[in-house]
């Protein structure tokens, strides 16, 4: 099963990306603790996303695919005509610089690297896409 | 979207988080532990019981004042997650940094 969602680049959207994760892979019997921990880096990668490559503008759109199929891990793409943002490219800062700092930002990258198994960027059709991969178990 | 109440119960404030918290609502959050703080609380018990949700921007928020409350000898105890709210805080090890209790008693003892 292939689900795809468009968004616009405004913060207020990412509950609607959460329940559209939410409602697609329940239906596909995850386990809500995965379908928990898959929400979180997805929302992660999206709100940076609209933070960091389009400055909130909601005009501005995005697309979330979602490839759900039996016993294969579950594959999430990111596609999008935005700047890339590769979190590969940056290390995650240590938890005691976080705290020393008061840096509310820079869980994040941390959270979607523990989370997801694999985080691949590439360029498709003029368009830059931000495929993660992760392992679920389907009952 | 996150509702937010604050009560004063035995000289702790409690700040009762009500739904989600994400990149859109992790200021709320942010001002009502600011507000707590400025109105010279040094017990301040969060009540996690409805809240069904914290994205990495909620987190950032807590972890901002721990320097902070240490330095100001402030006591910040979490309590009442419901599962998938404490796995989050533990997939980032943040259990270890933060107190956490299992309900609003523990909470408060261990803020005194």
């Amino acid at each position: 099963m292939n689900y795809v969602y468009k968004i616009g680049c405004s913060i207020e959207n990412l509950k609607g990306v959460r329940d559209f994760i939410r409602v697609s892979l329940k239906n596909h019997g995850v386990s809500d603790l995965e379908v928990s921990e898959i929400v979180l880096a997805l929302d992660e990668m999206c709100s940076n996303l609209m933070i960091h490559a389009h400055n909130c503008n909601p005009d501005e759109l995005f697309e979330l695919h979602i490839q759900v199929e039996k016993n294969n891990p579950v594959v999430f793409e990111i596609i999008d005509d935005g700047s890339v943002f590769d979190i590969n490219q940056f290390a995650e800062p240590a938890l005691g610089n976080i705290i020393h700092e008061k840096r509310k930002g820079g869980l994040g990258i941390r959270l979607v690297k523990s989370i997801m198994d694999k985080i691949e960027y590439q360029n498709r059709g003029g368009k830059n896409i931000c495929r993660l991969t992760k392992a679920v178990h389907f009952s | 979207m996150i509702h937010i109440k604050r009560i004063q119960e035995d000289g702790a404030d409690v700040i009762i988080l009500i739904g989600e918290i994400d990149a859109s609502s992790s200021i709320e959050l942010d001002l009502a532990i600011a507000k707590s703080v400025g109105e010279g609380y040094s017990k301040i018990l969060i009540d996690c019981s409805a809240l069904d949700y914290i994205s990495s921007a909620g987190l950032g928020v807590f972890m901002s004042y721990i320097e902070e409350f240490k330095d100001r000898n402030v006591k910040m105890v979490l309590f009442g997650m419901n599962d998938k709210v404490a796995n989050t805080f533990s997939i980032l090890g943040l259990n270890e940094l933060l107190k956490i209790g299992k309900d609003k008693v523990e909470a408060k003892e261990m803020a005194s």
